[in-house]
């Protein structure tokens, strides 16, 4: 296979295209998509200031590495869930990729700042861990953000992701998210900062070869309470239907952009007000974040106040 | 050959013969456009032909969402 534009050796075929390209070609189609991506939506301009959620992935160390190269004024935010080996390579592949660009990467860590981590979830609550997870991840990107003065959240979310979540939000008729799934979403007067998906035209394929191809060293591995998800269906069944006529996962992402997500704004209007607890946007009383941790100090508690209460009984006991 | 794959696990396995990595992907029962194929840092498309003597990564590319979402379907963030 030859590249398009110069006849090389091809190092990517990209079928949704009808194309192939060599590797520098490629890595020079992949910046146009961004750039792309970023005027056509006008997600930020060269002066704004970027935050990019970084997991240690592909599709987030891609991103970064983009802008990066772009000449946007960016810095990471790795967020330490406390996963087991999991959390620990994949902050050292941030730290990695941060130190060898002389890049700005932030980190908060879980257990050191608010004193629980995802890992303990299970054992603690009935909380599904990617739940307690997505929750965190989703408040401390949105304080961050507002608290050191950053214009937008941008996150690795490609083609292939939003594809896959169009079609379970589909399936369920979830009006409110459809409303709400867009590579861009403004700031809102309430207080939830404005997020972005730059790569949301590029498939995985691609920000998979992107990052090989640029000497990315990302973690391939993946979380271990992501085994089985649901999202991983909804790809192979795009990835079959892909297979046959490619182009059908761009297609349908960008028809719903183009012709149908108008028709669901609006729907279900959300009134936002501060959490009284820490001040965040939220729907409810006290934010999802802030219940969290009241949950999880509650169960500490009582789980502190069980082994005294054994200790004492043992103490007992071993003196009469 | 050697083929490393790392789905769902990272395992090794050893293939004789030469064949175009289309029917290799064939007979491991992968998607082609699930996998990158990397001989030596080099991404090859699936029209080139992978020697006795190579050593060939099929790395996954496809990324899992948020296990058991009760209302979000998508990949995690
Ligand atoms: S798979 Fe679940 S636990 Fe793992 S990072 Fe994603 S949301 Fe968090
Ligand atoms: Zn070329
Ligand atoms: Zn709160």
């Amino acid at each position: 296979m030859r590249c398009r534009k110069c006849g090389e050796k091809a190092a990517i075929e990209i079928r949704r295209h009808n194309t192939a390209f060599c590797a520098p070609h490629f890595v020079d189609h992949f910046r146009d998509q961004v750039e792309r991506a970023i005027r056509g939506q006008r997600m930020f301009g060269p002066d704004q200031r970027v935050l990019v959620a970084v997991s240690g992935g592909k599709d987030s160390l891609a991103l970064w590495d983009v802008l990066l190269d772009l000449g946007y004024r960016t810095s990471g935010l790795y967020i330490g869930l406390g996963i087991g080996a999991y959390s620990a390579e994949s902050q050292q592949k941030c730290e990695t990729f941060a130190a060898a660009r002389g890049a700005d990467l932030l980190v908060v860590d879980l257990a050191g700042e608010y004193g629980f981590d995802i890992g303990e979830i299970p054992t603690l609550t009935r909380r599904a861990p990617c739940s307690a997870c997505g929750l965190s991840k989703r408040y401390l990107f949105n304080k961050v953000a507002r608290e050191r003065g950053f214009d937008v959240v941008a996150t690795g979310h490609n083609l292939d992701d939003e594809a896959a979540t169009l079609l379970g939000n589909v399936l369920h008729w979830q009006a409110g998210y459809l409303a709400r799934q867009s590579p861009l979403l403004e700031e809102s007067a309430a207080g939830l900062a404005r997020k972005v998906k730059p790569l949301y035209r590029l498939g995985e394929l691609e920000t998979a070869a992107y990052a090989v191809l640029r000497g990315i060293d990302y973690i391939v591995e993946e979380c271990p309470n992501s085994v089985g998800a649901t999202s991983l269906r909804y790809k192979e069944a795009l990835n079959l239907l892909e297979a046959t006529s490619p182009g059908t996962k761009m297609m349908f992402l960008q028809g719903f952009l183009d012709r149908a997500r108008a028709l669901f704004v609006g729907q279900e209007q959300v009134a936002l007000h501060d959490c009284p607890q820490c001040g965040q946007p939220t729907t409810g009383d006290a934010c999802a974040f802030c219940r969290l941790i009241g949950e999880v100090q509650r169960r500490k508690a009582e789980r502190a106040e069980r082994r005294a209460r054994r200790a004492v009984a043992a103490a007992a006991s071993a003196q009469r | 050959m050697k083929v490393i794959l790392r789905h769902p696990k990272r395992r090794e396995v050893e293939l004789a013969g030469r064949r175009r990595v289309e029917e290799l992907l064939k007979e491991l029962n992968v998607h082609p456009d699930t996998v990158l194929v990397i001989r030596g840092g080099e991404l090859l498309t699936r029209d080139v032909v992978v020697r006795e003597d190579d050593v060939i990564e099929v790395r996954p590319v496809i990324s899992g969402g948020a296990g058991a979402p009760r209302r979000r379907a998508g990949r995690c963030e």
